[in-house]
């Protein structure tokens, strides 16, 4: 597979998984902020837009500010709408490579978002099309795809993606913690609050919940579980290439991710617990690093030529 | 009479290919009457679903950047069996006859030592490359690919307007035209027996694999494109999705030691053939243009190797430029021995003396164009332009008459188009496609009709807002299917395509398998759950209350 093609696929994956993350983290914290009047509204906000890596926010900000930065704005890089119209951008320059109806699906969510019918959306109906429009092209791209490298590619930027993303929403719950409604919604977010009733026997505690969120290995959102998949996922990448390994790593991106998910699922958990946000973000740090090491490993073929025939002429 | 054609006047003097005066043409019978139901409201709600569905598959091109649905307009435009193995045969003479002249140009030149045409003509084009000098091709073809432009004279004949054998592009959207049109007008389609086009795509990778340089058993095949902002790149990824091969950039590929190779994620694989969208002057830094990223450098080293081949062949232009084509009469005379099946339209060479005199006394009524342009660029059309623009004109070919040449104004024929809610006569040109396998020109049944949108425009050029029309070329009536055994050989024009074989003895039916039912076992569940339910109201409600 073309280099260029395989980097495609990668962040067509990433930018889904995180149009949809990002849509159920608005979702829990617009609630939130609506229904618990005892909720600071600007330390709230400020706190999601920091998590959610905005640096520069202003000093005072309000939900509808925050909403326009993470779902309408098409100009703001961290928007839901600008994850759509990347993961579409990226499915145009690997559309041949693309089953017909998972272009469609990817090309008509877009297409609802330039002519206006998202930004017309109202919270919360809003999140949930989004999810439903991930479900829809996670799921055309289950049905049709085949399980190539391409496949691989596609499922290792959305895991690598969920595990991020997951990250962060767990660390937006630890900041406006305090009450244990807010964890309730986080785990609603992710569709997880009757698997985790279900596995804690209702015993709901935060501890309980952000175990669950971090290590279950069963649930298909949890840090743990996506990190695996990625792992998985690179390991077929490396088996279909000429390397057959008896010893070790020799990826990079899989030392990283490896390492990363032995540390959360070694570690005792009040260890991990003790400083949430921090462990979040490194994290985080871990993703950004094992995108780096997949680049230089699979797509580095793909920079751009430089010519320098020009020269003096 | 029916009332959806009513009020339809011709234009004038141009020929309509619907009506005959009042008269309806017999290719459209068929057409009228599977209409004659649908009324304009439900003509009009066919057309916005057909819109809307190209914008959800994204059938777009570039203008400027911004990506539009490409036009397509509901009414096909119908061309009889007839009619179409003359132009079949006709445009198989034209391509055969481009393919010896090239082979001649870039070789031994008889044509200009026997006087057909002064070498001048080809030495002063800008498309002629030194590059390809000398260089055979691996099965002798370079006009793998070409698109002779069509149009239908006042008196109803064919004539070719242009040679297309660069990047002729347009192809994509005969294939995504049919089905669309195929679900806008399906009872219409069910009444017509069409002759397929979506056989495209694999004749286009039969004649590419054919093409590959000696001893290459299964080639690496690869379309190269420009990148997604090009207008075209809808095309591209088309053909390659179509083709099952790889759709690569300049940047995805790189020379090493006179091979050219792609980047994998495997590391480097190599490529044997390359059917390339992108121009000549951009494809090899170290030949033609240096500040050019599109290509590659190296590439035209590898072709002249013999280790790639390049479809269609670097310097093509030199055939399809317009001054020569004034002399392809001759030139298919003098390489095969025929009259020329499509005639060209009346042209005057400005470059003569004599012809530059005729043609600056009468600027005004005729139509001006560049010899190197495409897409319309350039063009001007003597009865429409104003007195500042014919006196810019004049002194342009005053001061390189050599890149000009005229034609009378040729009023294209019209096809009833919908636009605006109304049907009126539009004009229309017609680009066949033909694929050189070094075997056989085969000749795409139809070809993509452009259609000037705006009322009397002349112009049919996507990038000037024209758009298309379905072109349905109507098989014959059905022949045994022994009767075709030949179809590989000779012109294979006359030949009517077969839609559907002698049908086999239907197969026997299938053992009665019966949906599977719901068996007692679940029934019974069924019958406890909603006893459950209604004993014990909401003990298990699986949401609790939101706080």
């Amino acid at each position: 597979m073309l280099s260029r093609i395989a980097e495609s696929m990668f962040w067509i994956g990433r930018y889904v998984e995180r149009a949809e993350d990002t849509a159920r983290i608005l979702d829990v914290q617009t609630s939130l902020l609506i229904e618990d009047a005892t909720l600071d509204v600007d330390e709230t906000c400020h706190g999601l837009l920091s998590i959610m890596g905005v640096e520069d926010a202003p000093d005072h900000v309000d939900l509808s500010h925050v909403l326009t930065t993470l779902a309408y704005d098409l100009a703001s890089p961290v928007s839901i709408a600008a994850a759509i119209a990347a993961a579409r951008e990226s499915a145009r320059r690997a559309r041949e490579t693309l089953s017909v109806p998972l272009w469609e699906a990817i090309n008509t969510t877009y297409r609802d978002i330039l002519s206006g019918q998202f930004g017309a959306r109202r919270t919360p109906h809003v999140f949930q099309w989004v999810r439903e429009r991930a479900a829809l092209i996670n799921g055309t791209a289950d049905a049709t795809m085949t399980r190539d490298e391409g496949w691989q590619f596609l499922m290792l930027g959305r895991c690598i993606e969920r595990a991020d993303m997951t990250s962060r929403l767990v660390a937006t719950a630890s900041v406006t913690s305090g009450t244990s409604d807010q964890w309730t919604s986080t785990l609603r977010a992710c569709g997880a609050y009757e698997a985790f009733l279900r596995t804690y026997r209702g015993l709901s505690t935060e501890r309980a919940a952000a175990e669950f969120l971090l290590l279950d290995r069963l649930f298909p959102r949890s840090v743990v579980f996506s990190l695996n998949r990625a792992e998985q996922c690179l390991d077929n990448l490396e088996a279909s290439g000429p390397s057959g390994q008896r010893a070790g790593f020799q990826n990079d991106a899989q030392r990283l991710l490896g390492r990363t998910r032995a540390e959360l699922e070694y570690r005792s958990l009040s260890d991990v617990v003790a400083d949430l946000p921090t462990e979040m973000e490194r994290l985080q740090r871990t993703c950004a690093l094992a995108t780096e090491a997949i680049t230089r490993r699979f797509f580095a073929g793909a920079e751009a030529l430089a010519w320098h025939g020009m020269e003096g002429a | 009479m029916n009332a959806m054609f009513e009020g339809y006047g011709g234009n004038g003097q141009a020929y309509d290919e619907m009506f005959d005066g009042d008269q309806l043409r017999s290719p459209y019978l068929r057409l009228r009457e599977s209409l004659a139901t649908l009324t304009t409201p439900e003509l009009v709600s066919r057309v916005e679903a057909l819109q809307a569905g190209y914008l959800a598959q994204g059938v777009t091109f570039d203008i400027g950047g911004e990506e539009r649905a490409f036009p397509l307009d509901i009414l096909p435009r119908v061309i009889e069996q007839d009619t179409w193995s003359q132009i079949d045969a006709g445009v198989q003479q034209r391509v055969r006859a481009l393919e010896m002249f090239l082979a001649d140009v870039y070789d031994a030149g008889t044509v200009f030592d026997d006087g057909v045409i002064p070498r001048r003509v080809i030495t002063t084009s800008s498309h002629y490359h030194r590059a390809s000098a000398g260089v055979r091709p691996p099965n002798g073809v370079r006009v793998h690919v070409s698109g002779i432009d069509l149009i239908r004279d006042n008196a109803g004949e064919f004539r070719v307007l242009e040679d297309n054998v660069r990047v002729p592009s347009g192809v994509s959207y005969v294939m995504t035209n049919r089905r669309a049109i195929s679900s806008a007008l399906p009872e219409t389609i069910a009444q017509h027996r069409i002759r397929p086009v979506a056989a495209y795509p694999q004749r286009l990778l039969a004649a590419l694999r054919a093409a590959a340089p000696a001893g290459v058993t299964d080639p690496n095949v690869v379309v190269l494109t420009p990148g997604v902002y090009n207008g075209a790149y809808f095309e591209h990824a088309l053909l390659a999705r179509t083709m099952g091969v790889e759709l690569v950039e300049g940047r995805d590929l790189e020379c090493r030691r006179g091979r050219v190779m792609m980047r994998t994620t495997q590391g480097l694989a190599p490529v044997h053939v390359i059917y390339r969208r992108v121009d000549d002057e951009f494809l090899d830094p170290v030949h033609f243009r240096a500040d050019s990223t599109l290509g590659c450098p190296g590439m035209i080293d590898a072709a002249r190797a013999g280790n790639v081949t390049l479809a269609n062949a670097v310097g093509n232009g030199v055939a399809d430029d317009k001054l020569v084509y004034t002399y392809m009469p001759d030139i298919i005379r003098y390489y095969l021995s025929e009259e020329p099946v499509l005639k060209n339209v009346d042209t005057w060479r400005v470059g003569d003396a004599e012809a530059r005199e005729e043609v600056l006394d009468r600027l005004d009524e005729l139509v001006l164009k560049p010899v190197d342009g495409s897409g319309g660029k350039g063009i001007v059309i003597g009865p429409r332009a104003t007195r500042a623009e014919l006196d810019e004109l004049r002194t342009k070919i005053l001061a390189a008459p050599r890149d000009w040449i005229a034609q009378p104004v040729v009023q294209l024929s019209t096809v009833p188009t919908f636009v605006d809610g109304e049907l009126g006569p539009r004009h229309v040109d017609l680009r066949p496609f033909a694929v050189n396998d070094g075997n056989r020109v085969w000749v795409l049944p139809g070809g993509l009709t452009r259609v000037a949108l705006a009322r009397g425009e002349l112009i049919v050029n996507s990038s000037r807002g024209g758009g298309s029309k379905d072109t349905w070329v109507l098989a014959g009536p059905r022949v045994p299917a022994a009767d075709l055994t030949d179809e590989a050989g000779g012109t294979g024009a006359e030949v009517p395509e077969v839609l559907e074989a002698a049908e086999p003895p239907p197969p026997p039916p299938p053992a009665a398998t019966q949906p599977e039912t719901p068996g007692p076992a679940l029934t019974a569940l069924h019958e406890q759950a909603e006893q459950q339910q209604q004993a014990g109201p909401a003990t298990r409600s699986r949401r609790g209350p939101r706080c």
